[in-house]
This record gives C-alpha cells, structure tokens and sequence, in this order.
C-alpha cells in the first residue's frame, strides 16, 4: 500500500536503528513518552523497542481514549443502554471496558441491551433514520481525530430534523492532557525528556498547539507518524535535539501535519462543541478544561440533558496502578495485578483493555524483549 | 488512538463523500471535512472520514531523510 | 383417488411452523429440498438413521455447528461452509472423511428459496468431496428463535492404523508449514458486513482438504505430527494451541506467512491482525525437520496447497510463547485473541 509499506521498510529500519546507537550518549539516558496508542501499537507490534538502544526508553501515554475514560462514565453508557428505549451505538473498542461490579457494555448487550457496534458515525446516523421508533445515542469517545466526524453527524442530524439522535459525549483534548502530565511530574528519575507528538490528532490541529511544552517545559516534542519507520525517525529526532541542547516542537508528519491544521475541522469541532469546566480522566483525575460538550445551539442532540445524566464518579480497584502508569511514573510490570489478576482477558484497569494500553501492549508483546534481554544479560554474564 | 490509514480518492460521490481505494480495498466515506479533494489525492481516514490531504512531495522528503540516515551508518 | 401435490413455492414460500411439524408440509420440505439436493441411497430408503458398513482402521467422529452471518457470502455459504469445515476437522486427524450428517434448524418466516440454496451447495459441496451426507434431521423455530439457518454436522471417518497425528505431538526442531495465504475467509465476512468493496473480490478460501491431507500423508508418512485447521482465532489461536497441548513454544517468521495484499489491505483498514482472522480452507502443518521439503513439495503439487509454505520452527519453552520476527525485523509475542476479533478505531 502507498504510503505505507515505504514505512515499514526492515533495511532503512536497520539502518535507522544503527544510526540512533551511534548517536545517543552512551553516558546518558533518554526518556520518551510517545503520548498516543497509535505509536504504542506501532512500537509494540513491529517490535521497535527491539531495535532501540538500551538506554532509550519508550514511556506509553494516555493517548487512547478508551484507556482514559473514567469507570462513571461507562457507568453511564450503560445505565443508558438499559432504557429500553434506546439504541446506543459504539466504536467497537468500547465494549470490554470493565465498568462498575464488573460490568460492560458487552455484559449489558448479552443481558438484552440494544448496542450495536458501529465504524463511523455516519453508521449510527443511517440506523436513526432507519429506526425512527429508537432513540439512537452515539457513545461518542476519542481525541481531536474522532471529534470532527462527530460534529458533523450532529450538524447532519440537525439538518434533517432528526429527533432520535443524540450523542453521549466523551471528547477529549490533546495538549491539555500533555500538560497535564508535565505539570505533575515531580520526580526526577521518572521525568520525560521529550514527546513522541500524536499523529492523526495533529492532522487536525496543526503542530502549534504543543509550543507550550518547548516553552514552558524545556522539552522537545516531535510530532510522528504512525508507521514504525515514522516512530524510529522521530525518535532519532529527539536524540538529536537533546544532544543539541535544543527543544522545539519538530514535526516528522509532514506528509499529512501542518503547522496550523486543518481548519475546516477545527471549524466543525467549534461550531458544535463548548469547552467542559472540567473532566475526569482515569489516571490523570479531573482536569480542568480537558474536555468538550456539545454547545447550546446543540443542546437537542445532546443526550446527557435528554436522558438526564448526572456522572457519579466511580472508584478505579485500588490496587490498579493504571494512573501511575499512564502519567509514565510506573511501569506495567511495577503493578501487583498486572498478569495475575489483571489480563486481557479479565482487565481490571484501563491500561490492559485497549489493546493500545500499555499493560495490554506490554502483556501481548514486551514480554518478549524482557525475555530476550534477560537472555541477552544472561548470555553476558 | 486514532486508526487511520493513506487511502487515494477514486471518485467524488457528491453530497461530501467520495469512493476511496486502499491497496485494492475500496469505500464510500466523507471527504466533507478537507477542502477541495480532488480524484488522485491520496487522504488520511479515519472512522469513515478523510481528515487530511497527503502531501507527495513531503512524503518523498521524509523518506530521503531516513534514507539518508540510514546510509550514515555503514554496515560493518 | 389421489390427492394433487402441491410444489414447493420456492421462489415466494417461506419455512412456517407446519415445515416442522411433522406433517406433510415437513416430508414435503425434506424431499423436495433436502433429498433433492444431497439425493444418495441412504436418504432414500427414508430412515431415521443411516446404517453404514463396518470400516477397516479406527473410526474418527467430530461434530460442528454453523452460524455465519450473512449466510451467503463471497467464495460460498453456510451449506457449502459446514460441509468442509466437518470434512477438514477428521482429515486433520489424517483420517478419511466417509460420511456426514446434518441436522437444520430454521427460523419461521425463512425463505425458501435460501434454503434449496444453500442445501444445494451443500450437495454439491458434499458430491464433489466424495463424502456424502446420510442423514439430517429438520427443526423449524419461532421467528427471533433463530438467526436464517444454523446447521449442525457431524462426521465419521476413517483412521488406517499406525498413522497417529495429535496436538500433542509437536517436538523441538520441528517444522511448521501453511498451504496457503491467511486470513481470506474471516476478510471475505467482515468486509461484507462493513460494506467493504475488493477491486478483485476477496473470496471465502472454504474447501475440503482431505484431498490434500491425504497427499502430505502419502509424502511425509510418520515424520508428520500435527495437522490443524486455522478457523477461529486465525493462524495465531492454532500456534498457541498445539504450543501448549505439546508443551513447546514457536518461532515463526512474519515475512515467510502468505497473506494476500488486499486481505492485508483490509485488516489495516479494520484494525486486524491477519494472524487472528479466520480460514476455513487453510491448514498449519508440523512435521520432523528431515520432512520439510517432502512435505512442501506434495502440499505445492496439491491445487489448494500451491502456496505453501514454511513459516518457522518448534522450540523448546516451557512458557509456549509463540514468538514471531516482524516483517519489520523486530520480534514480539504472537499472543491468544483476547475477547472477539473487533473492527476497532484506535
């Protein structure tokens, strides 16, 4: 596939991979955090890491929205679901997210819920025009890459008149999750050295909006593509600024990234929607302005005030390191459920049921680099 | 987060959407979020639509700089 | 004087409650759909049962249910479909199919029409194996108690003695082998439900292969040790079975597993992994190191074993971990599916 396969090239790979060993600081050690799942799931399932230097370590972020949305929230879904009245529509990656007493949306759909798995909003749409006896709610997640296309629906939906659609809204924002973990880092050890910047999102809303972290932070930020040569590019990237003594914001997407975005996207995003004084994230807690509502000119599609919803915030399993883990502040394996109580196959946390998340990336692939390394070691000594 | 993949835009449909082709895998999505899209552009989609154009040149750009990278270090 | 019969509406007619009653709608159903289409001795001496001949070797039985949605789709149907599937679940014992029977339940309201299709692709499926189908049985449901048609199998065969193939048998140093590319089947239902189009159609890889089964079987003799088809839970599921029924782990090359551009193409657009999509005429062979070629070459003289090919090795590891180098040239885990093979967005 064009503009695909050049990326997962395993010769240029080889050669990248040389280069970044002979330019890190064998004296030094480099913390990255790519911040989305996407570049998680790239590093993971090409075995990137694999070919990284020792001392360059890859840190997962809370660029997934199914790992950061809060147990209340999918509570709440669900509660949603229940109503006999309604249809709720998906992303299919929603529906293992374990809620309150252990529930989920896959539970609630085999205990007679009507949700249906849907790819694109223009799905759920179709189904309400279909079904005008159903009240169909989109459950609506994701950062500023799913936002767009949720806004049109809305607008669509408003358009034709249709009185049976309204959306569940979990939109969530960028830049203000990144300097949400910046500004909690307390610890030395585990501070970050630089960002591996989202992708898909930055397609949307332009490079600019990570200057702060270069600003105010002092760190560098690239922003990559999701394909493993894009991540390794951007990683050698990095290395390079850090060993400069530079931080600016880079941008290594520049085949689909502008440094403003694309503007007729952000211009849907802010017909349709309104800032949130606040929202809670798993692992981060609430943040302040970090997510998006639909706008009073809206407020007809917005099914929160339709079926009146009132989040209770529900309380993670103690236990569950996934906060620790998502600001990079622990690793999966520092967790006590991670691979006993907590698998893919029963998640307790949120970071092992995308597999994006991760103690779910680390569960289905880095444990083979613990196992190759220990070998490694084992082979040294 | 954000599954998205290059795909060229085979036909505009009319009413924002368009038939897109991805190695051989075709469909209809919405091309109502990016400006003026053309029949060849290549665009990046994601739950059913285009978010942004792909631009060639840089595209080109970008592997000439790992390329360039990789020739740096000679294989021993 | 005689009554006159009515022909069976099979262009507008529907299954109602009285096709399974047992009255003559239901005799009526049998005989113009079922015995039409699988027409053979037994069926027609109008039993309950089959009685078949006592057979040399040890028998193999399995039994299997279909319920694929939608019922038609590119490269066959739920007929043609149950038909292989319990055919290859006894040649991967490395026994020879003999007989089949299949028991339908029908929801009210189905049309008939689909249903003489779907058993004719089944009879002819069944013909054109060699294995024909002996007995079935009829059941009609209330509408919503069903979903169209689901089938249920079950077949006999026959195992030639000295021959032992289990999934327990794989050894340290051994082979492993595909026939062909991963992942068309499951790629050719997805698509279908998410209104996927194929430039040049993705088809269902559905087959019998017995045919081939009994070539490597001729080829290779004892040296081969497990035979297994990748339905459900793709290649990856299979590896991770047979890794720990023997106890062992694998490792397996991405750039050496056949997966067709356009099947790729599909997964990355859905989110999958062709590792983990279902096949319904593919089979993963293990066999001793010495056998590799043999085997590759019998298997590559087979029409549904062209693209065969070897995809890695048996290693010894008591965590059986399927561990694969990427195409990419980076390593990971080849892990079970957890939860069910979703389109996702993220």
């Amino acid at each position: 596939m064009r503009y695909v396969d050049e990326y997962r090239d395993p010769e240029l790979a080889k050669g990248v991979a040389a280069r970044i060993a002979a330019e890190v600081d064998a004296a030094r050690h480099y913390r990255f955090m790519e911040f989305c799942g996407g570049h998680t799931h790239a590093i993971s399932r090409y075995g990137v890491e694999d070919m990284l230097p020792r001392n360059v370590a890859m840190i997962h972020g809370p660029g997934c929205p199914v790992c950061v949305l809060p147990v209340g929230r999918i509570d709440d879904a669900i509660r949603l679901a229940s109503d006999p009245r309604v249809t709720l529509c998906t992303y299919a990656d929603l529906m293992r997210v374990p809620a309150s007493r252990g529930a989920s949306l896959l539970k609630a759909r085999a205990a007679g819920a009507d949700i249906r798995m849907v790819y694109s909003t223009l799905d759920a749409l179709r189904i309400a025009e279909a079904e005008p006896e159903r009240e169909v709610v989109f459950l609506a997640i994701g950062f500023e890459t799913t936002t767009p296309p949720t806004a049109l629906a809305i607008k669509q939906a408003k358009a034709k008149a249709l009185r049976n659609f309204s959306v569940f809204c979990n939109h969530v924002l960028t830049p203000v999750a990144m300097r949400a973990i910046l500004a909690g880092e307390s610890d030395e050890a585990t501070a970050l050295d630089g960002i591996v910047g989202p992708a898909h999102v930055s397609t949307v809303i332009g490079a600019r909006p990570y200057e702060f972290v270069a600003n105010e932070y002092g760190k560098p930020v690239v922003i990559s593509g999701f394909e493993p040569l894009d991540v390794m590019q951007s990683i050698l990237m990095l290395v390079r600024q850090i060993n400069e003594g530079r931080c600016a914001v880079e941008n290594q997407y520049v085949r689909a990234v502008t440094h403003d975005g694309n503007a007729r996207a952000q211009r849907e995003m802010d017909d349709v929607f309104e800032l949130q004084e606040s929202f809670e994230w798993r692992g981060l807690g609430m943040v302040p302005h970090s997510a998006l509502r639909l706008a009073e000119a809206f407020a007809a599609f917005d099914a929160e005030k339709r079926f009146g919803i009132h989040t209770v915030a529900a309380a993670d399993n103690p236990a569950c390191e996934c906060g620790a883990i998502l600001r990079g502040a622990k690793k999966p394996t520092d967790c006590k459920l991670f691979g006993t109580l907590c698998s893919p196959e029963t998640p307790m946390g949120s970071c092992m049921v995308s597999s994006e998340g991760s103690c779910a990336a680390h569960y289905a692939y880095g444990r083979f680099r613990d196992r190759s390394r220990a070998r490694m070691e084992r082979a040294a000594s | 987060m954000c599954l998205a993949i290059p795909a060229q835009v085979m036909e505009l449909l009319g009413d924002g959407m368009a038939r897109i082709d991805m190695g051989g895998v075709s469909k209809a999505i919405s091309v109502a979020l990016v400006d003026d899209v053309a029949v060849g552009d290549f665009v990046v989609v994601h739950v059913g639509y285009a978010l942004s154009r792909i631009d060639a040149d840089e595209a080109e750009r970008t592997l000439a700089l790992l390329r360039e990278a990789a020739a740096m270090e000679t294989p021993s | 004087m005689k009554p006159v019969r009515r022909k069976l509406d099979t262009r507008n007619g529907r299954v109602d409650l009285s096709h399974g009653s047992g009255g003559r709608a239901m005799a009526q159903l049998i005989a113009d759909i079922f015995h039409d289409a699988f027409d053979n001795d037994w069926l027609r001496r109008n039993d309950d049962q089959a009685t078949l001949d006592a057979q040399e070797g040890r028998l193999v039985m399995t039994t299997d249910g279909y319920v694929v949605s939608p019922l038609f789709f590119p490269g066959g149907d739920i007929g043609s479909l149950s038909v292989h599937g319990t055919i290859n679940d006894i040649a991967m014992a490395g026994a020879t199919p003999k007989y089949l029977s299949a028991s339908f339940i029908i929801e009210e309201g189905f049309a008939l029409g689909d249903l003489k299709r779907i058993a004719q692709s089944m009879g002819d499926a069944s013909r054109a194996a060699g294995v024909p189908i002996v007995t079935g049985d009829t059941k009609v449901v209330e509408r919503g108690k069903a979903d169209g048609v689901f089938i249920s199998t079950a077949g006999v065969g026959v195992l030639p003695d000295g021959l032992s193939l289990s999934s327990d048998g794989a050894r340290p140093g051994d082979a492993v082998l595909v026939s062909g590319s991963m992942g068309d089947h499951g790629v050719a239902i997805m698509s279908r439900r998410e209104n996927l189009e194929f430039g040049v159609e993705i088809l269902s890889d559905s087959a019998a292969l017995h045919g081939l089964t009994a070539a490597m079987i001729g080829a290779a003799g004892g040296a081969l040790r497990v035979m297994r088809d990748p339905t459900r839970g793709g290649l990856a599921a299979a590896l991770n079975e047979i890794a720990h029924q023997s106890n062992v782990g694998f490792t397996i090359n991405e750039e050496l597993i056949p997966v067709k551009p356009q099947v790729a193409a599909a997964c990355e657009f859905l989110g999958l992994d062709p590792l983990y999509v279902a096949n319904e005429g593919k089979l993963m062979a293990i066999c001793a190191p010495q056998a590799t070629e043999t085997l590759l070459n019998a298997m590559r003289a087979h029409p549904l074993g062209r693209e065969a090919a070897l995809i890695g090795h048996v290693v010894e590891d008591e965590r059986n971990f399927v561990e694969m180098t990427t195409r990419f040239g980076g390593g990971r885990i080849v892990d079970w599916l957890s939860g069910e093979q979703l389109p996702r967005i993220c």
